[in-house]
């Protein structure tokens, strides 16, 4: 898809009057805006259901199953407001794909289809659009979904981070598969599949006042592939929750209320780079609570826990994979963590915004 | 990491624990000072790991948590105001004012910004010269230095768009206020790490010698806070009363001449009112009065009365003397939570309420502990 246009200091050709930036005229609907999807959105996103270019797009259902075998759908929609819009490892374009893709991956979906609204601020710089316009092809490729359906809108300057891309996701569970956050059983294992923190701490570097030079890049990557490996091992997964805002914390202490469990881990098992490590230290935060884009925590029966880590681990986005705890029956609803020096303590949800400490 | 993982080593601190239980023989209170310290022991555990004879209670030593409600309530004013940009650490942004906090300002309108250095603070002025940006200088001897910096740079670069709302507090002196106190009941302290490594032991010796309380200067590992704690019982079991450093790989008893220079250049001693406890003498830094063009209430006099209004539920005052721990009090995690804090103490990092509720709140692990330590 992307081989066919290249975006590297693109501007939008005539008859677009070669606009080297957004302006108001690329959403208000008429020959610009009809234009900029043209040479733009549709080239990106290149198939046949964007082509049909209709008020909505028309899914055949009978040719969606015999492709994919029925099972139930899973639907959700994500919004994605991320500044800077470019940052160590990616862009909000990718974000846009995965970050909906993986949440199709948690339900065990296999997913499919996406929508992508953009809206864009006036001024945005058309090569800004067409990097990321660029890079959501890509992952759309990568990850194995098509952009079925889309809008743009474009809104004054001074009204937008330069653009916000909402993405909405439809996939399909097949037969068997049972995930759900309120699935975790006392005696269940709890994984991960890899370092924590890695997204978080990368924003945290470029933003403005606490600025520091750092290789830590964004983990961000679809973990739908990942996923489907597990399930063809065993569908004998009780749950999977992406580790995205609040962190690992915040995941396991939704589990631990949906699923009226407890959760005990041990701080030492929890993989972080050493880099991320630094930075929290400096910064005065805990790993437990930093973001991450290519991470998630699975829950499932002991028996099935060593294997499934095996092929975690055979993944690329997995290498790091370990078991970090296991769910018990004691204190339903919340999250202990058996310290460094062997002592224990609760896991809270974190208040807010991460503030960094003082001194 | 290195000089990190060490101090957390579980088979180091359970030696030094066993090594504590040996030697003690009494019931001893000890008050660690500084919030960061009161958060690590927290974290780790190591309050349900310590010998039950030893009764640690929570010192002032939180800037965000002492810093007084009418500064906040000024800082709000400030923040609100269309010609300002307010700079701050990250923790001041919920620390509740009479009716609202920094974070309700920003979502007002305000342009309230979060920085790890005060020296931003400079470069957002020379970006920003219609407005006047002002830092909220807070913190303890550990934060005087680089703000002192900033005022220095201010001035010396010719900043005049930037002011300084400051409330600087010393440790020193409110050790001598809770020691004069009748109702505080210390028989040792363990001193901030941090504000030693600027600022030196020396000032502590007279104090140690005056109430007859060992001091000893302690950092913020788990090891590092049970070395400081076997010294300090050490002491008392054996009826000294001394100074003692338990930190020396960051701390001498000179501290740091250069950032105490600065200090004192740009600063100077005053009386300073502390929430929850009130006026202290000579407990806190002001600008010296060549520095006031850089004083924000000199800069805004329309802040400099206002009216305040507490919090009837909060206990934070007792909770910052050591007199009450932060699960005793009534609000505590019913009215009073990370999310909806009656007072500083449930909002700062460095908090001890937040560190009570965030790490011990509804945990009973003390059998399992036990059972460890005999590993």
């Amino acid at each position: 898809m992307t081989d066919k246009v290249n975006f590297n200091g693109w501007t939008c050709p005539r008859p677009l009057q070669n606009y080297p930036t957004i302006v108001l005229g690329h959403g208000s609907g008429g020959k610009m805006m009809a234009d900029l999807i043209q040479h733009l959105f549709s080239k990106a996103f290149d198939n046949d259901l964007l082509n049909q270019m209709a008020d909505s797009t028309i899914l055949d259902l009978s040719r969606v199953f015999s492709a994919n075998g029925s099972g139930r759908f899973a639907f959700t929609t994500d919004s994605f407001v991320v500044s800077p819009l470019f940052f160590p490892g990616g862009n909000i374009g990718e974000l846009s794909i995965y970050g909906t893709v993986n949440d199709l991956a948690m339900s065990g979906a296999k997913p499919l289809f996406l929508s992508a609204g953009f809206i864009l601020e006036e001024g945005l710089p058309m090569a800004t659009l067409g990097e990321v316009v660029s890079s959501m092809a890509k992952a759309c490729t990568l990850s194995g979904v098509e952009i079925a359906t889309g809008d743009t809108k474009v809104v004054n300057r001074g009204h937008g981070d330069g653009m916000y891309i909402n993405t909405t996701g439809l996939g399909i569970i097949p037969q068997g598969v049972n995930i759900s956050p309120k699935n975790a059983r006392p005696g269940d294992f709890i994984l991960v599949n890899g370092n924590i923190g890695d997204h978080g701490m990368a924003i945290m570097s470029l933003r403005s006042g606490l600025e520091f030079e750092t290789t830590i890049k964004s983990d961000t990557a679809p973990l739908n592939k990942l996923v489907e490996s597990i399930i063809s091992e065993t569908t004998e997964i009780h749950c999977l929750r992406d580790a995205t805002r609040g962190g690992l914390a915040a995941v396991l202490n939704e589990l631990a209320m949906s699923s009226k469990i407890g959760i005990e881990f041990d701080e030492r098992s929890i993989p972080v780079q050493p880099e991320v490590n630094a930075s929290c230290e400096m910064l005065g935060l805990d790993p437990l609570y930093i973001a991450n884009e290519g991470k998630f925590v699975a829950v499932l029966p002991e028996a099935q826990a060593e294997k499934v880590l095996q092929v975690m681990r055979a993944d690329p986005l997995g290498i790091n994979a370990v078991i970090i705890g296991k769910v018990v029956d004691n204190h339903p609803g919340v999250v202990t963590a058996r310290t460094s020096i062997g002592g224990m303590r609760v896991v809270d949800l974190p208040a807010g915004e991460l503030l960094p400490r003082i001194c | 990491m290195k000089f990190l993982e060490e101090y957390r080593d579980a088979g180091l601190t359970k030696k030094l624990l066993r090594d504590l239980d040996k030697i003690i023989t009494r019931e001893w209170t000890l008050m660690e000072v500084c919030g960061g310290q009161t958060h690590s022991i927290m974290r780790s555990g190591l309050d349900q790991m310590l010998p039950p004879k030893i009764n640690l209670v929570h010192g002032p030593g939180c800037p965000v948590c002492v810093t007084p409600l009418e500064l906040i309530d000024k800082a709000i004013l400030l923040a609100s105001r269309s010609d300002v940009i307010f700079t701050s650490f990250g923790d001041m942004l919920r620390v509740p004012g009479s009716s609202k906090d920094l974070f309700s300002v920003k979502a007002n309108g305000g342009d309230v910004r979060i920085l790890y250095s005060p020296l931003d603070s400079l470069r957002i002025a020379r970006e920003n010269p219609d407005k006047t940006v002002v830092f909220f200088g807070i913190g303890f001897e550990t934060t005087a230095p680089p703000n002192a910096m900033a005022v220095l740079q201010a001035k010396s670069q010719g900043i005049n768009n930037f002011a300084m709302l400051v409330s600087h507090v010393t440790v020193p002196a409110a050790i001598i206020a809770l020691m004069e106190s009748p109702d505080v009941q210390v028989d040792g302290f363990l001193a901030a790490g941090h504000v030693c490594t600027v600022m030196g032991y020396w000032e502590y010796e007279p104090l140690a010698e005056k109430y007859r309380v060992p001091i000893v200067v302690t950092g913020f590992e788990p090891v590092d806070i049970v070395h400081g704690i076997l010294k300090c019982i050490n002491q008392l079991e054996k009826g000294k009363y001394e100074v003692e450093n338990a930190y020396a790989r960051s701390v001498t008893r000179e501290g740091n001449l250069p950032a105490q220079a600065v200090i004192n250049r740009v600063f100077e001693i005053c009386d300073r009112p502390w929430r929850g406890i009130g006026v202290i003498p000579s407990s806190g830094y002001r600008l010296r009065p060549e520095f006031s063009q850089f004083d924000a209430e000199v800069h805004f006099p329309e802040i400099q009365s206002i009216e305040t209004k507490e919090s009837e539920l909060c206990m934070s005052g007792l909770v910052l003397q050591g007199r009450m721990k932060p699960d005793h009090c009534p609000a505590f995690g019913k009215e009073c939570t990370p999310q909806t804090p009656l007072g500083a103490t449930m909002v700062s990092s460095e908090g001890a309420c937040a560190a009570y509720y965030r790490y011990g709140r509804l945990l009973k692990v003390n059998d399992v502990l036990n059972q460890d330590l005999n590993d």
